[in-house]
């Protein structure tokens, strides 16, 4: 057995899977991915990933907005070149904050959203012209996949992994 | 018994307690209607009465509606997760009747000059030769004429209250069903879109007629939104407390997390829609500074700075910053805390609808407006525990049953 290579056990039903990854970690192994053509609900907490923290980042990215585009406006229309708003020339930014709401609104929700789907490429690592790292061509069409890393499961040879794999319902077994 | 709640000697009391309140606040009312001293104090005395049996009346009664409304949806949706909830929310709906009736005394005081909340019912202002002929209000007259008016609100009232009992009535029905007949389920899911389509206009005119024309001169077509988005929110509230309430003593075990998750983001989802329209209401009047249309924002901004704020921020601010959260949609106590407090910040938004047309700048909240407030909330509390315990929690053989009791989010 090589050094460094992950195991694979391939199945071709989402309800097989989920109960052989409910097998595989009753019996103590630890499962680092699980990848499949479309989203199996319940298997995140049979393998016990983590609760994503996108949501944190989003609310970030929104403040980052909101206070950009504050400080853009306050900056265009009141302090570098102060115009006349609604026919209110107040050239004061408080007074002036209703027209200002649309575009600080808008500008959070733009900022929010970009910064969630670039975090989320970049930290799976999925943008265009990143070359696909899935175990097998077969997870994006009928097939799914679980993958262990023997140097998780210390406790388990790879033999032992091996054999709890196919005892588990898959149709296939490899190492990649 | 799980699926039956019961309503005890314990709870009836703490309603009549309420109601005892209430009609302590109403008897102060009137004694001190009796009691002003001069035209202008008995005039303001009477407008405080009124206005605020009117507020009182219309929230409790939009509460039920929203009852009716909600139920609506979830059927012309075909919406499953809400089936475990039907009950709760026919329950609420009970009080459209009981509300509607309430409604119809306070404008017969109205017709019969008791109150003059409604400037427009004066005869006077459409006569030409008359002192208080107003020409804005005459202009008005095709449209707000009592007649018309009458028949509006006697039509709004009565399909309300047709398709409220026939819900009801035919959720007792579809009990005894077989759970393989779904011929009921298809009628109601016709009906709840027939119902639809006639509250989306009609709770629009509904708030015209009723709450916009307290400030004849005054208009905005986004109105109607905005008063029924705040009543939606003050509705999906009171869902959610029946919701936390049974399953603290107890009953109703099948609703779970994800059910009251999806309360709460309807609760966040709707303060935001209300947030959405009182700002488009109020920029697009500040931007073109229109003195016909900023009358009404003076009347509240400058009259009542810290209630109109304060209600702006309670009812904008703490949903967004405490029920963005997944968790803390799932977690009852917040969810009570912060529902309670919005609760009580859309009270006070209609309250200002209402009070700075009738009473100018002499309005404030009192021992008067705070009991007649508890007065009937324990009267709408009375109705609808009363409705909630003559029928199971849970329906039986509804064909979306099975899919709610499995819901389950992220």
């Amino acid at each position: 057995m090589a050094e460094g290579l992950k195991i694979y056990g391939l199945y071709n039903d989402d309800d097989i899977l989920k109960q052989g990854a409910q097998a595989l970690v009753d019996k103590g192994i630890k499962i680092s991915d699980v990848y499949s053509p479309f989203p199996v609900h319940g298997i995140e907490n049979i393998i016990g990933m983590k609760w994503t923290r996108i949501a944190i980042t989003a609310f970030m990215y929104g403040l980052t907005g909101l206070a950009l585009a504050l400080l853009g406006m306050w900056y265009f229309m009141i302090m570098d070149w102060p115009m006349n708003i609604g026919g209110k020339p107040s050239f004061d930014f408080y007074q002036n904050l209703p027209a200002f709401i649309p575009i600080t609104f808008e500008f959070t929700v733009l900022c929010a959203a970009h910064g969630m789907a670039i975090t989320y490429m970049v930290r799976n690592w999925t943008f265009p012209g990143v070359e696909a790292k899935n175990p097998h061509p077969r997870t994006t069409d009928d097939h799914f996949a679980i993958e262990i890393t023997p140097s998780e499961n210390k406790k388990f040879s790879s033999d032992e992994i091996f054999s709890l794999l196919k005892d588990s319902g898959t149709v296939e077994t490899f190492e990649k | 018994m799980q699926d039956q709640f019961e309503f005890t000697p314990k709870l009836q009391r703490l309603t009549y307690i309420l109601m005892g309140i209430g009609l302590l606040a109403l008897i102060f009312g009137i004694v001190n209607l009796f009691g002003a001293e001069g035209e202008e104090a008995h005039h303001l005395a009477n407008a405080r009465l009124w206005s605020n049996l009117l507020i009182n009346t219309f929230f409790f009664f939009a509460i039920a509606l929203i009852g009716t409304f909600f139920l609506a949806i979830q059927y012309a949706a075909e919406a499953a997760w809400a089936t475990t909830l039907k009950r709760i929310m026919e329950a609420i709906s009970s009080f459209v009747p009981v509300g509607g009736v309430l409604l119809i005394i306070i404008f017969l005081a109205g017709t019969f000059h008791l109150h003059h909340l409604y400037h427009w019912m004066d005869p006077d202002l459409y006569d030409p030769a008359s002192p208080h002929y107003d020409e804005i209000i005459a202009g008005k007259q095709g449209y707000l004429n009592q007649p018309f008016f009458w028949a509006r609100t006697l039509l709004y009232l009565g399909v309300w209250t047709f398709f409220t009992m026939r819900f009801r009535k035919r959720s007792l029905e579809a009990d005894a069903l077989d759970p393989s007949d779904t011929s009921l389920h298809f009628k109601n899911v016709r009906d709840a879109a027939i119902f639809l389509v006639f509250f989306g206009y009609s709770s629009s005119t509904a708030s015209w007629d009723w709450i916009m024309s307290i400030d004849t001169h005054w208009f905005s077509t986004l109105f109607g939104w905005y008063v029924f988005s705040g009543m939606w929110i003050s509705g999906m509230v009171m869902i959610a407390m029946f919701v936390i309430y049974l399953q603290s003593i107890g009953k109703l075990p099948e609703i779970n997390k994800s059910h009251l998750q999806d309360i709460g983001k309807w609760i966040f989802a709707i303060s935001f829609l209300w947030t959405y329209l009182f700002f488009s209401q109020f920029m697009l009047i500040w931007y073109s500074n229109i003195p016909e249309e900023t009358t009404y924002f003076i009347a509240r901004i400058s009259e009542y700075p810290y209630i109109y704020w304060g209600m702006m921020i309670i009812n904008f601010v703490l949903p967004m910053l405490f029920l963005m959260d997944r968790d803390n949609k799932r977690n009852k106590k917040i969810v009570v805390v912060f529902g309670i407090i919005i609760f009580m910040g859309h009270w006070v938004d209609t309250y200002m609808l209402v009070t700075p047309g009738t009473m100018k700048e002499h309005g404030y909240i009192g021992f008067f407006e705070i009991g007649l407030a508890l007065g009937f909330l324990g009267l709408f509390l009375n109705f609808v525990l009363r409705s909630l315990a003559s029928r199971p929690l849970l329906v039986k053989n509804h064909p979306y049953l099975e899919e709610s009791l499995h819901h389950e989010i992220h």
